[in-house]
């Protein structure tokens, strides 16, 4: 089934803007409507197309009627920011996440028109703890999530799609637990991260991190919208990248920090305006998180192009980021060792 | 100035044949071109600079970060260079393991390897580890399953990772098994590695046999191993519950040298080892569901340790001296 007329939530954002415009690129799609409270960007916008921008508050009523007025038959709900790249101020997200949530899926609720939901939610859902498994699988329960956070956010958010779900059993859901994003041309916290030159780690801990690339985020947010897959589905590239690897390949300089004093290393960071170091953050670096996408590729027929290297390698390159430290030393000592004089 | 001579190729050719195609074809003798800028001839590097050149070439892999990880965080490149070459020390010199039954662990595909644990530290796991890929005809690695106690401590837990151990749960072990791996499991957990040395060689509750429903799952061999030597290298005589409990230790060791001689009672005592694999024990025979039969799994875990316990008691009653062997 192709959608009609869909809608996108999160416009603004780095995958709502680039969302709509690869759908306004759709012949097959009468109308793309996009919401948010802030305007995409200025290059975002002029790749856009016929895509129309809706100045909207997903927290506002109002939004029932723009789906109710325009038919939509897709929603795609991308404006919930579990990872935000920079400080953020707390209760506005949480405020933006659940309650946009809430209210978004109340007005789908009370549309007869609408077909299909696609929810971007997040792979932080799991947490990060030494008590979780290696690999999580879609039906893994999250253990050691904290009480408050961006991730009980994202929990919150999937139960409410899950109950709308229930009660329109006619709406084909997916929701699509994204890993961290990386990629040249998106801003998140780990980008961010990575381009401090010395980069503050936990003391004694290295993480097992699985990337995805923005454009892979971006093509299964499409074919989900696109689609009929049904259910919930682990986004994440292959193969996995350690945290002290990463950092290596970026040419930065670690800095061990204690787990105690990571929080104060981080509000001084945040206080720089530079990173966001939340806790669940901060438990990520400590222990990794790597998801299983047996489900994705078999079920929803979506493999990523970029495994986490490659991700992570085109980041490192495509951002320009100069080494702060790389071993041309020893490579020459190696060469010439194993070079016999002649 | 020289003028351009134009040899004419394949003259012969044309004139006794119509040609065929305009591709002229490649045949008759291969000659081997000769190289625009000839490759400088590599005499033998000696041992010393090769070992050298290795080493650089390690470090440098490392600092660029160019090696591969699995998804539970296994390094072997780390594993092979850096963490098993001091193993195998205390391994050869210190505990002079020998092993037998290895032709009983499977060549290749996934088994799971069941062992008795001993010993205050779980030295036991990490030689059984190193007895699995010092004479495997492959040199598999041995995936050790822990306690998630290993995985909060700082260090050791992200030491535990590389080396390819992961966290005991079903989901992990299942895993590993369906990726063909070999995973070692100590069923005893903490009640057998810090059991006191009046119990040695008593093997205690293993668990809720959840390791026997991961096998059943997958379909893998069961392989019992048996340890001998372990008990001893720290006798525990004594434990000190209030300091455990206070540094969130599941026991706090009192040996004959510790902590009477401070670091100098965490040196092992010089046992004499044997380890030993037993034949495997099929599981892929029993019928789908079978793991949700908590008869057939509470068996099958009796089955095992049985093994286990009789291996053990025949293996002590051949052996001599506790630390000559």
């Amino acid at each position: 089934m192709t959608p009609k007329v869909v809608l996108v939530t999160g416009v603004g954002g780095y995958l709502g803007g680039n969302l709509a415009a690869r759908l306004a690129a759709d012949p097959d799609i009468e109308r793309v409507l996009g919401v948010d409270t802030v305007p995409p960007p200025k290059d975002v916008v002029r790749t856009m197309g016929r895509a129309e921008f809706v100045r909207a508050d997903i927290r506002n009523p109002l939004i029932a009627k723009v789906i109710t007025s325009a038919g939509v038959d897709t929603v795609v709900h991308a404006s919930t920011t579990t990872n935000p790249a920079g400080p953020a101020r707390r209760m506005v997200l949480k405020e933006l996440n659940v309650i946009g949530t809430m209210q978004l899926l109340a007005a789908c609720q009370r549309a007869p028109s609408v077909r299909r939901l696609v929810v971007k939610s997040t792979a932080a859902v799991y947490g990060a703890s030494s008590r979780s498994p290696a690999v999580f699988s879609e039906d893994d329960a999250p253990k050691d999530l904290g009480s408050s956070g961006y991730a009980k956010d994202a929990v919150e958010v999937e139960a409410y799609v899950r109950g709308f779900a229930r009660r329109r059993p006619d709406v084909s859901v997916a929701t699509l637990r994204l890993a961290n994003l990386i990629g040249p041309s998106v801003d998140t916290v780990l980008t961010r991260y990575f381009a401090l030159p010395i980069v503050p780690t936990v003391l004694g801990f290295d993480a097992r991190m699985q990337l995805l690339h923005s454009e892979d985020a971006l093509a299964v947010l499409e074919l989900a919208s696109l689609g009929e897959a049904t259910g919930v589905f682990n986004v994440a590239a292959d193969g996995v990248l350690m945290l002290s690897q990463a950092i290596r390949r970026a040419g930065r300089l670690p800095l061990p920090v204690l787990r105690q004093a990571l929080p104060a290393a981080g509000r001084l960071l945040r206080g720089a305006r530079l990173v966001d170091f939340s806790p669940d953050h901060v438990r990520y670096l400590n222990y990794g998180r790597v998801l299983d996408t047996t489900r994705l590729k078999a079920e929803f027929g979506f493999t990523p192009r970029w495994t986490t290297r490659q991700a992570f390698d085109d980041y490192v390159s495509g951002s320009k980021l100069r080494p702060v430290f790389t071993p041309t030393l020893l490579a020459a000592a190696r060469r010439r060792v194993l070079e016999t004089r002649t | 100035m020289q003028e351009a001579r134009v040899i004419p190729l394949q003259r012969a050719d044309r004139r006794r044949r119509v040609p065929t195609s305009a591709a002229p074809k490649p045949d008759g003798p291969i000659v081997e071109p000769t190289p625009l800028h000839p490759t400088r001839e590599h005499p033998p590097v000696s041992a010393v600079r090769r070992g050298i050149g290795d080493a650089l070439g390690f470090a440098v892999r490392r600092l660029t970060g160019d090696y591969p990880i699995d998804e539970f965080g296994f390094d072997p490149d780390l594993t092979e260079r850096v963490l098993l070459p001091p193993l195998r020390l205390l391994y050869k010199n210190w505990f002079r393991v020998e092993v037998s039954g290895i032709e009983n662990l499977p060549v290749d595909g996934g088994a799971l390897v069941v062992s008795n644990h001993s010993g205050t530290l779980p030295l036991d796991a990490l030689m059984t580890a190193v007895a699995v890929h010092d004479n495997h005809p492959r040199q598999r690695y041995l995936r050790m399953l822990g306690a998630d106690l290993v995985f909060q401590v700082p260090l050791l837990g992200a030491l535990a990772r590389k080396s390819g151990q992961t966290l005991a749960c079903n989901p992990d072990a299942e895993q590993l098994l369906n990726a063909g791996e070999l995973v070692g499991v100590w069923p005893e957990g903490f009640k057998g590695v810090g059991k006191p040395f009046a119990d040695r060689y008593k093997l205690q509750r293993f668990g809720r046999g959840g390791f026997v429903s991961a096998a059943l799952r997958t379909g893998v061999p069961i392989i019992p191993c048996s340890i001998v030597g372990a008990e001893e290298i720290y006798p525990k005589i004594g434990d000190l519950k209030t300091v455990a409990r206070l540094f969130g230790l599941p026991y706090f060791p009192i040996t004959p040298f510790f902590p009477l001689l401070g670091p100098l009672g965490a040196i092992p005592l010089p046992s004499k080892w044997h380890i030993h694999f037993g034949e495997p024990i099929p599981t892929d025979s029993y019928d789908a569901g079978a793991d949700d039969d908590p008869m057939l799994v509470f068996n099958l875990t009796d089955q095992v340790r049985e093994t286990i316990q009789q291996t053990l008691y025949r293996m002590l009653s051949q052996r001599g001296n506790p630390f000559l062997g």
